[in-house]
Parts: C-alpha cells; structure tokens; sequence
C-alpha cells in the first residue's frame, strides 16, 4: 500500500510540472521547435529545469542508498546499444511528435483536461505501440524449419 | 499561434518533473520514462502493473486538482484531429522501437549522461524540428 500511495503522489507531481511547464501544451511545444516562426523558447526551461534536478538528485539517490525503499534494487536500463533500431524510432518520434505536438508525458496529464484531441492522439498512441510490439514479436520469433 | 513566453513556469514545472524523477528512483528504483510506465499497462500487463497505474492515476487526477484550486494551466491545440490520431500512431511506433521518449531519454538518460539516451534525444529533437518546419513552412498546414 505505502508503494502505491507513494507511487500516486511521485505520478501527481509529474502529472503537475508536465502541465505547469507547458509541455501537455501542444501550441507550445510546436512553438519551441518553430525557431523560424513563432518561436517560444520555454521549452529550455523546462528541459533545464528537469535535468539538473533529476541530475542532482540521482547524484543524492546512488551516493546514499544501495537499493530503493520499495524494491530489492535500482532497475537501470542495461541495453547500452546505439543501433539502427534505437535512432530508427527516436527519428519516428520525432516525426510524431512534430506533427502532433504532444509526446507521451505531455499527453497523458493532459487526459483529464484537455478533451478530444488528447484523447484522439493518446488512443492513436497505445494502437502505435500494440501494433510496433506485434510487429516485432514477429520478427523475433525463430524461422520455422521446413 | 503565438504563445507567452514563460521562463518561470516553466523552470518550476522542470523543476517538480526533476523531483518527480527522483523519487521514483529513491522509492521504486525506476526511471520516470513515460513510455516504460505506460507500456507496462497495455496487454499483456507486465508482473508489477499497480505502482504504474497509481503513478498514471496521479499524473492525470493533479492537473485536474490544480485547476479546481483556481491554476491555469494554458491549452490549445493547433492541430486537426486526422493529424493528432497520425501523429499518435507515429509517436507509438517510435518510442516503442526507441524504448523512451522526452521524459526516459530526455530527462531520466540524459541526467545519467547514458550516450544511448543522448543519442536518441538529440535524434528526436532534430527530426521534431525538421518535421514543423516542413509541416509549417513547406506545407503550410
């Protein structure tokens, strides 16, 4: 229970900063990478803001602890690779998300607010992913021996 | 559209993500990605779907709360919807095969200094910006 509770709390204030900074704010998000038309360079701020804390405060979380409270350890991405598949999707995101405007952390606090278009764009969202996973699943299953 | 510059805001909003981000790692030892929280609740659930649903739970339900209380929070959205649903199908494609988006990469990898997440942000970053300059000043959508 104290695992959820905490975990609801650390959603909430994602869910907060996402929609404070500007970043479940499609108009804006466009506006940051419009340098050559209506340009609004907050994103920056957020962005800073975001990884010197998070820097820091990973920083505190290593230096002084050897395993989470909730959890037998830290799970750290081990996938160190940068392949084809890796900058195959970032590049795939990055066409999305500049058609869109929103990525997944601006659109999921956006949910409860901001009506049909988040709704559209995050239902088309989990379909992108259900269909790249069985894609994949596909691909990685065995060649069957004839 | 023209949007207000807002440097604070912004910079508090950074801020409680960064916060966010931390403990997520000190409670739950996991990265505050937006694409791994959220693809452990598509079916197949993965083992441990509870926290993940909590913290999405809280990610939607604070933004509501804020605004009850009297916050504004600035929403609009230059996008038909034909093209938000393309865009959505995109991102979930990308960030599938990219395992992460702004929030995994962009924050969680970038302030680990991983070169996997750095190379996969500066990726995204430079196809978004190419793909409004086309879709703004090419096609003029």
């Amino acid at each position: 229970m104290a695992k959820l509770f905490a975990s609801l709390v650390i959603g909430a204030i994602f869910g907060l900063g996402i929609a404070i900074s500007g970043m479940a704010n499609p108009a804006k998000v466009l506006n940051f990478f419009d340098v050559a038309g209506t340009w609004d360079p907050s994103l920056i701020f957020v962005m800073g803001g975001a990884l010197l804390t998070t820097a820091l405060g990973y920083r505190l979380v290593f230096g002084r602890r050897q395993k989470p409270m909730f959890d037998a350890a830290f799970h750290l991405p081990v996938n160190k690779a940068i392949d084809t598949r890796l900058l195959a999707g970032s590049a795939t995101f990055g066409i999305g998300w500049g058609i869109a405007g929103f990525c997944p952390g601006g659109a999921i606090p956006a949910l409860g607010f901001g009506g049909v278009t988040v709704i559209v764009f995050t239902g088309a969202m989990v379909i992108g992913i259900v269909l790249a996973r069985s894609l994949d699943g596909l691909r990685q299953k065995p060649a069957k021996a004839f | 559209m023209e949007t207000v510059f807002t440097p604070w805001m912004s910079l508090a909003g950074g801020v409680l993500i960064g916060i966010s981000a931390t403990l997520l790692m000190a409670m739950n030892g996991r990265i505050a990605g937006m694409t791994g929280i959220m693809t452990g609740i598509i079916p197949p659930f993965s083992t441990d779907w509870p926290w993940r649903v909590a913290f999405l739970a809280g990610a939607v339900i604070a933004p509501v709360i804020y605004l009850a209380a009297g916050g504004a929070i600035p929403y609009a959205v230059p996008v038909a919807l034909p093209l938000l649903a393309l865009g959505g199908l995109i991102v979930g494609v990308g960030v599938y095969f990219g395992a992460g988006c702004t929030s995994g990469h962009g924050v969680c990898g970038m302030a680990r200094l991983s070169p996997r997440s750095i190379a996969a942000t500066v990726t995204f970053m430079i196809f978004t910006g190419l793909t409004v300059y086309v879709v703004r000043h090419v096609a003029g959508l």
